[in-house]
């Protein structure tokens, strides 16, 4: 086959429904032999922070942000319906009975089917986010312009 | 039809046949069958856009009580 096609993704939300969503269609591409890049920015990067332990930032307002945005694959909430956890954690359970994968689960598969994982530095510097506030399947840290030349040598751009 | 391989992805939903597929894809060889059984009719449609992206060969589907199998032929290695 010629050149691979390539699909670029932005993820700004953080909402469990919006992840799922997005790395459903990143596993997806990537079975059909696309190359897919996913650039997470503000909210979005509660979805690649790591799940366990403490996250170390400077200033207290830094470490309360961190605090009450702790973030981490398994703490996010719906975008609609969360009633205080309930409502999460009956889709939870719902997708868990359908055999459908978790949304920890579809992060390590996309990773192991190679899709990069890149956290935007700006605000990672922020929210006082350093490398080792992610999980290991992030590739890097890196700005806008990375996402700019990969998103205009994509086919299918998407902004979630 | 006749396959050289199967695949059983029945009570799985999409992702996962495709995810799956194209993991077992790589076990066979050009020419051969691959015969991917489900039960979630969006495979029908995800299967073929799949062996258009992938230059795999779609053979076509079979269904009898809820039970669907594509049938996709390796094209290449």
């Amino acid at each position: 086959m010629a050149e691979k096609e390539k699909l670029t993704m932005v993820m700004f939300s953080g909402d469990l429904d919006r992840a799922l969503a997005g790395f459903m269609i990143a596993t997806t591409a990537a079975s059909m032999g696309m190359e897919v890049t996913i650039f997470f920015t503000f909210w979005g990067l509660n979805i690649i922070k790591k799940n366990e332990g403490s996250l170390k930032s400077q200033g207290w307002m830094r470490k309360m942000l961190n605090v009450m945005n702790r973030g981490g694959s398994r703490r996010l909430k719906l975008s609609k319906l969360d009633m205080l956890g309930l409502g999460t954690g009956m889709i939870k359970k719902m997708m868990k009975e359908m055999n459908m994968p978790s949304l920890d689960e579809l992060i390590i598969m996309s990773n192991q089917m190679g899709v990069k994982l890149i956290a935007c530095t700006t605000t990672c510097g922020m929210m006082g986010l350093s490398e080792d506030s992610f999980r290991s399947e992030v590739e890097s840290l890196a700005g806008a312009a990375y996402f700019l030349g990969e998103a205009t040598q994509s086919k299918v751009t998407l902004f979630i | 039809m006749k396959a050289d391989e199967s695949l059983d992805c029945i009570g799985l939903y999409c992702p996962m046949p495709i995810v799956k597929t194209a993991e077992k894809i790589k076990q066979l060889k050009a020419g051969q069958v691959l015969e991917v059984m489900a039960d979630d009719k969006g495979i029908i449609k995800d299967m073929s856009a799949w062996c258009r992206a992938t230059g795999n060969e779609f053979l076509g589907t079979e269904q009898k009580d809820g039970e669907i199998k594509v049938y996709v032929k390796k094209s290449h290695e």
